[in-house]
């Protein structure tokens, strides 16, 4: 890591921390944002030359206040709380230092408020994608251009859905607080669902032209650790965050020398990273003595992750064990994606037959260019290259972005290569 | 405190069967409740959008006065009545809300409101 990326993370981290307090303070998330921002763009503009403070939390909590102060001097008529008002009366303190001391919660009170802004982004009030924008922006800290360009919208699009949802918290009375040990169960997964879904847009874009995006992939892991440390022994936490490791953990192994896709069947295992898989591996036994014999759906996610990551090769792959664990999550609550795992894995343990039958099993993919891969893989294997060559076709037409219609395409002239030489 | 409108929303070949009746006691059973938590502001039942009248200036405001009989809009899913709640936060407001019939027998939403003369929120 660079001097520069270490003055970015710190001022990140920090400003994250100084924001979840602010946002109680002012009552005011816009409010408390811009002033964060602008005491951020500070930071990186002064401590390159100054030297990084001893205390940087402190050195952007009075920054962050003052901006927020010259802002509302500056807008008069906004409406402040009460308590803001008084905390932001103009102060010819000479004493810097004790007022700094005043300003600055401790950990305790820092934790509560992160935990806070962390329900509060992903309450289910808000839709998904506001919850998915706001976590980005407010826990993550990213810009409003940077996640514009992860999701692939235009930045004022993206703007006007941060503005929509803090507009609904703050008029619609969204609570700014920890939901009680009862409620936790119904609103969990909701935060949870948003660090999965950017890990599953770092993953598996829906569109564009990266392999795998980086950025996104590392700020889920970023929220999953966040909220780990936040919430420590919550086993579906873990789960997540153990799930998002042994994902991350394949990403050396995703895409080859000239940058196309590799498929987990063909990946070169000797370039995973085995400290994530050994950290991940470590979380899940964690998870799975914390959740007493109940596993949740992203345990049995992170099972079936582990399950690969033990695998010393696609073919040694305990499938026997991977279709159990589908059909746990299968009966946990019917998806036709997982459906189509399953029936992956019916092909590798008993054969093409038996797994073309369950592909034809599964309704509502036709759209899907994975199920005619699969469905052309099994084709293939059964000695049909002539209906294979078709479905590729059809998976080809169908794939969302470059590096899969490039894979699909490899695929397809492979197929007839091999037809050419048995003379089809 | 925040003053939310409950709209109380049902399926409109439900809207007035004979199984309406049966639902009478879980209604008084929330205004009860709400009431004595001091929660609720007001609220009322709409006759069925069949003895609605529609009025219209269509043409601005100095044109000729339309009127029309039924509901402005056909809907699968008609406004049957209202309640005002007046709650800490959405949660709470959702906790009240989650004791009203409606919400099982059709939908009800849930909208801050604020003075007929006092700005909007996003305006």
């Amino acid at each position: 890591m660079s001097p520069q990326d270490r003055l970015a993370e710190t001022v990140r981290d920090e400003g994250r921390r100084v924001l979840a307090t602010l946002i109680r303070t002012l009552g005011d998330l816009q409010l408390a944002e811009d002033a964060v921002q602008e005491a951020a763009v500070a930071a990186l503009r002064a401590w390159p030359e100054t030297g990084v403070p001893d205390d940087p939390r402190a050195w952007l909590t009075v920054t962050a206040r003052n901006k927020a102060y010259d802002m509302l001097r500056r807008e008069a008529a906004r409406p402040v709380k009460e308590t803001a008002a008084g905390w932001f009366a103009p102060q010819e303190s000479a004493d810097l230092a004790q007022e700094v001391l005043d300003m600055v919660e401790p950990d305790s009170v820092v934790h509560d408020d992160l935990l806070r802004l962390v329900f509060t982004c992903c309450h289910p009030a808000l839709a998904r994608e506001a919850q998915v924008a706001l976590a980005l922006r407010t826990l993550a800290g990213l810009d409003v251009a940077a996640i514009a360009r992860a999701f692939l919208v235009p930045e004022t699009t993206m703007a006007k859905r941060l503005v929509r949802a803090r507009q609904k918290i703050a008029h619609a009375g969204i609570p700014y607080r920890v939901p009680a040990d009862t409620e936790l169960p119904e609103r969990l997964p909701a935060v949870l669902a948003v660090v999965h879904l950017i890990a599953t847009e770092a993953h598996a874009p829906s569109a564009g032209d990266d392999v795998v995006r980086v950025d996104l992939e590392a700020e889920a892991l970023r929220l999953a650790r966040l909220i780990a440390g936040l919430m420590p022994g919550e086993p579906e936490v873990i789960s997540l965050l153990a799930l998002l490791l042994f994902t991350a953990a394949r990403r050396p192994a995703r895409s080859g020398a000239d940058g196309q896709p590799v498929l987990l069947a063909d990946q070169d295992r000797s370039r995973w990273d085995h400290a994530a898989i050994g950290e991940a591996s470590a979380l899940l036994a964690d998870a799975v003595r914390r959740s007493g014999g109940v596993a949740g759906p992203y345990q049995l996610q992170a099972h079936l992750a582990a399950c690969h990551a033990a695998a010393v090769s696609w073919p040694d792959t305990d499938w026997d064990r991977i279709i159990g664990l589908y059909d746990l999550v299968l009966a946990a609550s019917a998806n036709p994606a997982v459906a189509l795992n399953r029936a992956v894995a019916v092909a590798q343990r008993d054969g093409p037959a038996a797994g073309l039958a369950a592909l034809d099993g599964i309704g509502g993919l036709s759209r899907s260019h994975l199920w005619h891969a699969a469905r052309a893989d099994a084709l293939e294997r059964l000695g049909r290259p002539a209906e294979a060559r078709q479905e590729l076709t059809a998976a080809a037409a169908l794939a969302p972005t470059g590096p899969d219609q490039r894979l699909l395409a490899r695929r397809l002239d492979a197929l007839a290569a091999s037809a050419r030489e048995l003379g089809h | 405190m925040t003053l939310y409108a409950a709209m109380l929303y049902y399926p409109a070949d439900q809207y007035w069967t004979e199984e309406v009746a049966q639902w009478s006691p879980g209604y008084a059973a929330f205004g009860a409740a709400a009431g004595a938590a001091g929660v609720l502001r007001g609220g009322e039942a709409l006759h069925p959008p069949g003895l609605a009248t529609t009025i219209t200036f269509a043409a601005g405001q100095d044109s000729d006065l339309v009127i029309t009989d039924g509901p402005y809009a056909e809907a699968k899913e008609v406004l049957g009545g209202f309640y005002l709640i007046e709650a800490a936060d959405l949660d709470e407001a959702i906790k009240w809300a989650a004791q009203i019939p409606a919400t099982w027998r059709g939908k009800v939403e849930l909208r801050p409101v604020f003075p007929m003369n006092g700005p909007a929120a996003g305006q």
